[in-house]
Parts: structure tokens; sequence; C-alpha cells
């Protein structure tokens, strides 16, 4: 467990990004965060800032950044733009206790190499907004630090999709040993490898590619390495299992 | 009343306990601590091995709230060392401890003791202690200990007993050998000879509540500790000899406790607050973090069991000889017992001219081991049951009909289980039973489900013991009470097994009165009878037949009383539970009683205590069905059939869920739970993020049947239920993954990788 | 700092420490069927419910639950003790240490949804771990209690 030297309910996230200097931290659902032993001189709260929920803003949805995970698993919203992806991307993540705390913003600015939720998103067309005003695609705000700047949501953009996500756990429950999700959309498919165990990476392809096709990108362009969870061996075999199953799913029509 | 009666036995009444348990009520140890304890956490050392050349605590110390910082100066280095094993003196385990040493032997291992009026000033403290420490060259291979030039445990007051056969100039904490005719004249006349050698990992028993512990000093100046604990008696002894203070000074009591299989068998956490307590004189507490349980406690002992089975070709088994190679760790906490259960507790199974049994116990820089459900079994089964099965595959024989042409029958002398005889075995009819219940003549060896899924079949027998023979005490005192009930004491530890209410339907049976009217006191060292402790698979057959015979006397001695009343003849009475009567004149209960609480000066307090010659095995077959994903390596046990030879049920409910319970705690052990040390010595499945014990998702369904015969020598006809269950799911889901893959497998876990990468590699 | 929470109806006013976890502050007011069985948020044995949802009280901020309802199961004990019978009918609450969290989340879930498979239950409890029972007993229990509620007409 972390120790805090003060706690703050900001009231406006002028005054949380104020507050938030080196050596403060701003609490997401604290989940993870809780696992470590840090010291923070302050933590900031952003529960009042109306950051919570699902908001339909008609080309897209912005997902609050203090939305419990268990709420994106349980909006149908979701479930039909990602064709119930969404659903099987959060519902094997620990519990339902856990993800009625743990929040999309925490799993953003946490930027986890297992997450589940980072590998699903990066197939959709979502942005990463941030206060102060800026606004990154999600793949783009994965490469840069983000400094002080306050995860405030995630905006999606409503498309027509065929989404697939897989993921092989030791327990069902377990962290991921691979995820894997994909897109069909305008555009093209787009593939996320993640929990490799290095954050999800995105990778594009036109329509018509073909699995192996896709595999073979994903094989020779992603690094893949070892944990207690998996060898970088049998990552790359199961990279191959995911990514042919989610897409034979996909062109097979399977709900 | 006769032995064979079940009225109250063999029905499954709810556990005396359970309104209180799921209403919350504060049972445990650490819901009753008192106010102002101190708090005591342990600094723990980084490095396998190594010794502590100096340590400061001054700044420690000055951290406000700070009471005392404890070391190795603080403690006799040439003392007389302990052991924190829960056994019957002379223990069996060698006295290897100090509880403060300059010399760490692990990671983990305890550097000092803090205690401090919070955590949080005791955390700041633990921070600022300044160590410097000596490292040493470490034994993290266990086949490697024997004779290394390393040695574990230098010190002169390394004590062990004679009979262990230990030596620790070698690293060798035990040593054993047995055996029965002329295994190697056997094995070379057989027709085939399977020869395997199986490695099974130090796994996490996961109790789900910590070690906790805490003390205080009591108006007599003693020491009472209140503690998460199987064995209040031994825990005394153990505590008394890590303090150098006399047994008589020390008083321990056992709450309620969440979870123990065998890991409260050893006192992990009970010395430290004790130390503090006895040091300062004020009331300490501890409560292990998670990762303490699981990198500083006393799990399953590594064993590597190497098998040589010879059989004719007609499937005949004529000769077992094994080896175990087990590893204890740092210290020897149950080494040299353990690991004779691997021999004696697999062997007998089987009917053979001869075998061999030979045992070597090391010590390495590894946690300590302990005492995990099953003991030694579930590894030496493991190993020989992949032999068995491997044999069926060899001699293309069903498995199942190859187990039942070799099975020690009832009535046999069994050589490899100390010459005892199979007073009882249902062990055949369990066999039966699971082809039965797992549909197995349609569905072994396997069905594919998908194109890359299949369900396959996997099986397996075992045994256990009721209780250590010749060893372990039960104890039980009734009390006749004011009104015409019964108070029912026990020194044995109820720990959500249901043995508080399984002792008391033994007494309620026999005395003819309503469940209700039993009450039960557990576990408190001043009040309760001696008693073993729980664990050793005792309770239901060696306290129940203490508790039927104390039960007996007093029914007995109500009748005498019962017949002085009425001036009849003892002969001519009987007692139904509410009056004693001789079909003419009767008197209540209630009138018993009051004679005995005015002007009586006999008493109407029944102590009986119970040691058997015999341990008579629980028997037990099981079949595994798993889903395999050919591609991931991902499998899941769907369905678990099981069938158990328990003797008589106490408790149905009760032995259903116990059966249940120890299996999935195997499933676990077969797939998920995982024991992984890096070249630094530490463990790193140190949490439940990372030690991956079964959750709801991960289990299909398990189907428990009884295949009951009577033990004579059980409480109504009762043997040991608690351990037998954890032992077959290991090597019946190794076949179940060979039947689903071709892939065979000698270690635990098997894991999806190496599934999926061993199917990649054919 | 100052915070006022409502436990089981009762509103605690209280300074406390900024990194005490709510666990620990319920603990100390009494609470004790609320459980510690791990660190790392699996073991579900500290389960509550934040205004009706159920949450991990060793995961969550005393601090944050400022001006909020928390409900232990000290709060729905006889709630506790109708279902709990179903468990105990199995053997199934053992050692005990898991009852509470189990209860708390169990009792959740009918609210959600009054009628689960043991499917849909089994996935709803994956954060409630058990080391005793194999789970069997514990579903045992609840499919049964689901039935009888569905007998008294009510809803479960």
């Amino acid at each position: 467990m972390f120790t805090a030297g003060q706690y703050i309910r900001a009231k406006s996230l002028e005054e949380a990004y104020s507050l938030h200097k080196k050596g403060t931290c701003i609490l997401g659902g604290m989940q993870w965060l809780k696992m470590g032993q840090g010291f923070y001189s302050k933590v900031i709260d952003l529960s009042d800032l109306n950051l919570s929920g699902i908001t339909d803003e008609g080309d897209s949805y912005l997902v609050g950044a203090m939305t419990p995970l268990r709420e994106m698993e349980e909006s149908r919203e979701l479930s039909s733009l990602t064709s119930g992806a969404m659903k099987e991307a959060l519902r094997h993540i620990v519990g339902v206790q856990f993800r009625n705390l743990a929040t999309l913003g925490g799993t953003v600015a946490g930027k986890y190499g297992f997450s589940d939720v980072l590998t699903m998103l990066l197939v959709l067309d979502s942005t990463v907004v941030l206060y102060p005003d800026e606004e990154l695609p999600l793949a783009n705000y994965l490469e840069e630090p983000l400094g002080n700047r306050i995860v405030t949501g995630v905006r999606i953009r409503k498309e027509n999709l065929s989404c697939r996500y897989a993921s092989m756990r030791n327990t069902e429950t377990d962290l991921p040993t691979l995820t894997c999700a994909m897109a069909k959309g305008d555009g093209g498919i787009r593939l996320a490898i993640g929990a490799r165990p290095q954050i999800a990476k995105i990778l594009t392809f036109p329509e018509g590619v073909s699995s192996d096709e896709m595999t073979g990108t994903a094989l020779s362009s992603l690094s893949f390495s070892s944990n207690l969870r998996g060898s970088e061996d049998y990552r790359r075999h199961l990279a191959k299992v995911l990514i042919r199953r989610c897409w034979e799913s996909m062109e097979g029509g399977e709900q | 009343m006769s032995d064979t009666g079940t009225r109250v036995v063999e029905k499954s009444y709810r556990k005396k306990d359970w309104e209180a348990i799921v209403t919350g009520a504060p049972l445990y140890t650490q819901d009753l601590e008192p106010e102002n304890c101190l708090v005591v956490k342990l600094l723990r050392c980084p490095y396998p091995n190594a010794i502590i050349e100096d340590i400061d605590t001054t700044a420690a110390m000055k951290v406000p709230g700070m009471e005392a910082v404890f070391t190795w100066h603080d403690v006799d280095q040439n003392m007389r060392r302990f052991t924190e094993a829960g056994q019957t003196y002379p223990e069996a385990s060698p006295y290897d401890r100090l509880i403060l040493d300059q010399h760490m032997r692990h990671v983990g291992d305890v550097a000092a003791i803090v205690a401090g009026k919070n955590e949080k000033c005791v955390d700041r403290a633990m921070k600022l202690i300044k160590v410097t420490y000596r490292q040493l060259e470490p034994v993290l291979d266990y086949t490697k200990a024997l004779d290394n030039k390393v040695i574990i445990h230098p010190e002169d007051n390394w004590e062990g007993r004679d009979f262990a056969n230990g030596d620790a100039k070698r690293n060798l904490c035990a040593h054993e050998e047995s055996e029965n005719g002329d295994v190697e004249a056997e094995l070379s006349s057989c027709d085939i000879v399977i020869e395997k050698t199986c490695h099974t990992k130090a796994v996490q028993q996961a109790f789900m509540e910590p070690f906790c512990t805490w003390s205080i000093i009591d108006m007599y100046g003693r020491l009472l500790i209140v503690s998460s604990t199987q064995i209040v008696f031994h825990a005394r002894r153990n505590v008394a000899n890590a303090l150098g203070i006399p047994v008589s000074k020390v008083r321990v009591i056992k709450p309620r406790i969440g979870g123990g299989f065998g890991a409260k068998q050893t006192s992990v956490s009970e010395m430290y607050p004790a130390f503090v307590t006895w040091k300062t004189k004020k009331p300490a507490k501890i409560v292990y973090t998670r990762r303490e349980c699981q990198i500083a406690s006393s799990p399953r002992h590594e064993m590597q069991v190497r098998v040589r089975l010879g059989a004719m070709k007609d499937g005949t088994i004529r000769a077992i000889d094994m080896y175990t190679l087990s590893n204890t760790g740092a210290y020897g906490e149950h080494g040299p017992t353990t690991v004779g259960l691997s021999g004696h507790k697999s062997i007998p199974l089987y009917h053979t001219k001869a075998f061999r049994f030979q045992a070597d116990v090391v010590y390495t820089n590894e946690m300590s081991a302990g005492a995990y459900r099953g003991y030694g079994a579930p590894q030496g089964i493991f190993a020989l049951e992949n032999c068995v099965n491997e044999l069926a595959h060899r001699l293309h024989r069903d498995p199942i009909d190859l187990r039942l042409q070799n099975t020690a029958k009832e009535g046999e002398i069994m050589p490899a289980y100390f010459g005892q005889k199979n007073t009882s075995s249902g062990l055949d009819r369990c066999i039966e039973k699971v082809r039965e219940m797992s549909d197995w003549e349609h569905r072994y060896p396997c069905v594919k489900v998908n194109d890359h899924t299949v369900r396959s079949l996997g099986m397996a027998i075992a045994m256990q013991g009721s209780a250590i023979a010749g060893i372990d005490v039960g104890g039980a005192t009734i009390k006749l009470e004011e009104g015409g009930f019964y108070t029912l004491l026990l020194g044995s530890a109820d720990m959500g097994t249901g043995s508080d209410t399984t002792m008391a339907q033994i007494a309620s049976e026999v005395l003819e009165c309503p469940l209700d009217s039993i009450c039960v006191n557990s576990g408190d060292t001043d009040t309760s009878p001696y008693d073993s402790g729980s664990y050793a698979s005792s309770t239901a057959y060696i306290t129940g037949r203490a508790v039927l015979a104390a039960a007996k006397e007093m029914r007995q001695r109500i009748i005498r009383r019962g017949a002085e009343l009425i001036k009849s003849e003892e002969s001519f009475c009987d007692f139904d539970g509410s009056k004693v009567s001789d079909g003419k004149q009767e008197v209540s209960l209630f009138d018993i009683v009051a004679s005995t609480t005015g002007g009586n000066s006999d008493s109407f307090v029944v102590n009986a205590s119970s040691s058997s010659a015999i341990s008579p095995p629980p028997y037990m077959a099981g079949v595994a069905e798993a889903e395999t994903d050919l591609e991931t390596g991902k499998m899941k046990v769907v369905n678990y059939y099981a069938a158990v030879d328990c003797g008589t049920p106490l408790n149905p409910a009760i032995a259903r869920v116990q059966t249940e319970g120890g299996l999935l705690q195997a499933i676990g052990m077969a797939l998920t739970e995982n024991v992984t040390y890096d070249r630094k010595g530490q463990v790193l499945e140190n949490s439940f993020l990372q030690y991956k014990i079964p959750a709801r998702p991960d289990i299909g369904q398990i189907h428990v049947a009884f295949a009951s015969s009577y033990e004579d020598s059980g409480p109504f006809g009762a043997k040991s239920i608690g351990e037998v269950v954890i032992d077959t799911p290991g090597p019946a889901i190794c076949d179940a993954v060979h039947n689903a893959t071709g892939l065979t497998f000698t270690e635990l876990p098997i894991t999806a990788e190496q599934v999926a990468m061993g199917l990649l590699k054919k | 700092m100052n915070v006022s929470i409502t436990v089981n109806g009762t509103v605690i006013k209280e300074e406390i420490e900024p990194d005490l976890l709510l666990i620990d502050f319920l603990r100390s007011h009494g609470m004790k069927s609320v459980k510690r069985g791990c660190d790392t948020s699996n073991c579900g044995a500290c389960t509550v419910w934040l205004d009706e949802k159920p949450v991990l009280s060793c995961g969550i901020l005393a601090a944050r639950c400022d001006g909020r309802s928390v409900t232990t199961l000290e709060g729905v004990r006889d709630r506790a003790r109708e279902f709990g019978a179903f468990l105990a009918d199995e053997a199934a609450e053992q050692c005990g240490y898991c009852s509470p969290g189990l209860i708390m989340t169990t009792i959740a879930l009918l609210s959600e949804n009054p009628d689960p498979t043991p499917e849909e239950t089994k996935e709803y409890l994956a954060n409630n771990l058990c080391r005793c029972s194999g789970y069997e007993g514990q579903m045992r229990g609840i499919q049964r209690y689901i039935a009888w509620k569905k007998e008294q007409g009510g809803k479960a």
C-alpha cells in the first residue's frame, strides 16, 4: 500500500492540474496503485469533477476518466459498437468488485502492459482527452510521456464496426498472457496485440488481408518477451492462434 | 443405544457455528485482539544465505511511537534451538531455529522484530534499520544440496533426533530406508519395468486468513497467546522452547481459524508477539501480509520421487522401488516425517511381492517447508500413479481394470504400511463407482469437441491414514451440567472442518440428547484435555474415539446414579437421554443432575484419551475430465468424479464439502499453482496476483460419492477424510492431459505453455 | 482530515489519516465481518457495498467515501442469515473467513439479476476466493436459495 501525505478532493480540473507536481499522484480506481509502496505528498481525487459516465455525443461516445470498468462492461452502447468485444475484454479483469473500483482513467494513465482495456481501445477510433486542452489519438498518447497532464476521458468515435477480442490467461481472471483485439471498420482492419508483456500496439491492414499476412506482420514488427506468465516463444505462438481465431470469427460472422 | 445407531451420526447437521459465521460475528484472532496492542512486524533478510555483520537500530528507535527493535543480540546464540513444527514430543523435526539468528538462511528469514504503537511508526522504523550483511553462497538446487560444500546449518547447537538419521554437516535433515522382500530380484524377473522421476513443488496452502497471533500477560503473570493455530498444545511447547521459559508460563487459545490445511500445524507467527510481550509485558500482535504468507511460511515439501514399478505382461504388479528426495528448505519443520508418506501412503495401495523405499531430506536456502494436507502422500502418489497409468498404456490395458487387478484387498497385511492389516477397504468399490459416474466406457480416453478442443479422462487412486499410529492422542472431556446439558471440551481444532460439530454428533448419539444439548468448547491449553491437535487426518478418528469413550462413560455414570436414586440395580436400568428407568420406576435427567450439584462426592466430569496402534487408511478413486485447447494449451477440469471411502461419514454434508475442497486445491496444484525461485533465491509467486489458486470460473463441476467401508476401530465406523481427498487429481489430470495430447508430464503444475509448446514440438 | 461516512445507516464523523483504507476504517468501528485476505484485490473477503455496489474495501480510501454510504454484513444480518442457512445446509461456509465477502457479493448479484445461471453466478463471484469448499457446495447453496426465493414468490 502507498503512503500519502495529504488527500485532496479537487474542486476543478484546474486545481487538480496545479497540484499535480512531482511526488503527487492522481487517483484513478487505485487498484494497481495500492499494490505499490510509493510515497506521495498528495493524492488527488477527481471524484467530484463529473468525470464518471458514458456520454453520447452524437458521432462519438465520451467515456469519463472516472468511469468504472464495470460500467463500460455493462454499457449497451459500447457493446453494440464493438459487437460485444468490449464486454469480453473487460469481464476477465479480476472480478466485479475490482471492476466497480478500477477506472478507465487509471488504466489509460497507468499505460499498463497487461491492459485488456488499452488493447481493446486501440482498435477503436479513440482519442485520449487531456487537461489542459488536448486530445490525442490513443496510439500517439501511449508513445509519449503523460507529464503532469490529466486524463479526463476517452472519446470513441462511432463507426460501422465488426470487432473481436480474445485473450489467453492461465486462469480465467488472471492477468493476460496475451491480448488480441481486431476491428474491421472504415478503411480496413485494425489489429492490436498486448501483454507481450509490453503495452499493446496497433497494426493496420487493408481490407481483404489474410490471417496469415496479419500474423506475419505482427510477429515481425512487434516485440515479444518472457515473464512469469509465458515465454517469448509461447507468446509468439499465442499471437498466431488468437489472430487467426479473431479473424476467422469475424470473417465467419459468428457473434 | 448401539454402535451402529445413526440417530444423529451420519446425518447432515449444520455446523454449530454456522449462524455466527454467516452473520459476520467477531470470531477470529484479529477480531478479538485487545486494544492498544503493540504492532509487531518482521524485518526480513533479502538474501538467501548471509551473516548479519552489523545491525544498527538507533535511527529506527527514534521514530515516535516505537517500543522496541529486537535483533540477534537479544537472543543467546548458544541457547538450545527449537522447532516450529507442531508434533508430539519428542518431535521428529530437528531443533534448528533461534527466534533471532545471526545467520540468515533464506530470503525472508527474520533479521529483526520491530514493535511500535501503530503500523505507521513500525513501517517507518523498519526502513531506518541499517543491516550489514555478509552474503554467503546459497544452495538453491535441492538436488545438489547433499554433501554440498556450503553447509546450511554449520552451528554446533543443531539438534536432530537419532531416529531421523539427519546429519547437518551433510545438509541432511533426515534419511529413511525400509523394504520388504527382494526388490531387485523381483524387478529383474518382471516382464516390464516402468521407471519415472517425478517432481512436485512447494505449493502453498493459501488459507484465506493470514497467519496472525496476539499475546498478553494475564492476571497470573503468564503469557496468554491467542492464535490462528491447529495445534494449541504443541504451540505452547514451541513458544516455551523458543523463549527459553517454562511451559507452565504459557497458555495458548485458538478461536475460529480461517483455514489451515496444515500451514497452521507449524508455529509460524506465534513466537514474535510472544517474544515482544514477554520482554515488554505489553500486549502485542502480528498479522502476516499475504506476501509473507507466500515467502516465509510452511508450504508443501518439494519432492523428487523416482519410481521403478515392475509388472508382468498380464498386468500383475510385482515390485515397487521408490526413492524420494525432499527439500525441507532452510529449516527442518516436518522434514523427517512428510517424506515417509510419499512411500508409505502410496506403495501399500498395491499388492506387491516386494518393495523398497528410501528417502533423503535435504536443507537448502529456500523457505522452510511444513505440513500441507496430504503431507507427503500427494507427492508419492503422483509419481506412483503416473507409473501405473503408463503401465496401462504400455500394456494396452484399461487403467481401471488394471487397478482392480492389483489393489491391496481388505484383510491383507500391508508390508509397506508398517505391516498393518488392511482392516477396512472400499477402494475397489470406489474405483467401480467412478467408472460409472464418469461414463468411463464411453468417454475414455478422449472425445473431440471441435477442431482444437478435446475432452479426455484420466484416473488415479489414493490412500491416507487416520491419525499417526501409536503417537497421536485424542482427548475429550464431558461435563454434565445443571439443567441437563453437556459441555464437551476438546483439544482438537475445528478449522472449518466442522469437527466441533461432528464430535458433538458422536456425543449426542451416545447420550441420546439433542445436538444442541452438547456445548463444545475447544482449543485452550488451560481448559482442554490434551489432544495432539488437528492434523494427520486425526480428529474424526482419534478424537472421535475419545469422545465416544467419554460419552459412553458419562452415560454409564448417569445410569448408575439414576439406579441409586430409584433404588434399582444398574444392570436393570437404561437411559433414553431424558430419564433413567428400570421399566417400573424412573428418574429424570434433571433430577439426576440436581443430585450431583448438592451433597455429592462423585464427579460427573468424564475424561477420555485415545490412541490407536493402527491408522486405518481411507481410500479414494478419482477421475478427471479435462478440456484441453490444443492450440493455446489451456486446460480446464470440466468434471471431477470422486468416490471416497472414509468409513462412515459422520456428517455427510461436511464430508462431501471437505472432499470437494481438497480436490480443488489439488486441481490448482496440478494446473496453475506454480512456485518459481529466481537466481537470488526469491519466490516470484509472492501474492494472489501471481500465485493462482482456482477462482470459481476455473472449475467445472466436482461430483462426489461415498463408497464407505465400516472401520471397526473408528467411532461409528469412521475413518478420516481431510487429506485423502487431495491425492488423486495430480496423476489423474496428468493422464487426462496425456490422453488429450499424447504428451507425458512428470512435473506439476502442467502449464498451458508446456502443453502448447509440447504439441508444437511433436 | 475529517470525513462523514454513513455506515449501515449510521453517520460516522471522524478525523482520519489521508491514506487510511476503508477496510481499516470499518474494522476500527467494529465492523469485524470485513476481512483482509490479501493485498492485491484478489480474494474479495473485504467486500462491502459502496452506495449499493459491491466493492473491495481494501481497495478504496476511506477519504474517498466521504459523504457516501457503506453497507457491511453487519447491516444486512437478517438477509445474511436467510441466505447463509442455505450455505450452512451444504456445510459450505466451512472456515467462514470468506463468508462475509461471499454473502455480500451474492446478495448484490441477486439484486442485479434475481435469476442468474450457474455460469453467470460463477463469473459474478469470481472475485471471492474460497480455499475450503472447492466452490461446489457454495454453488449448491446459492442455487437452492434462488429456487427457494422463487418458491416464496418474492424476488431473490
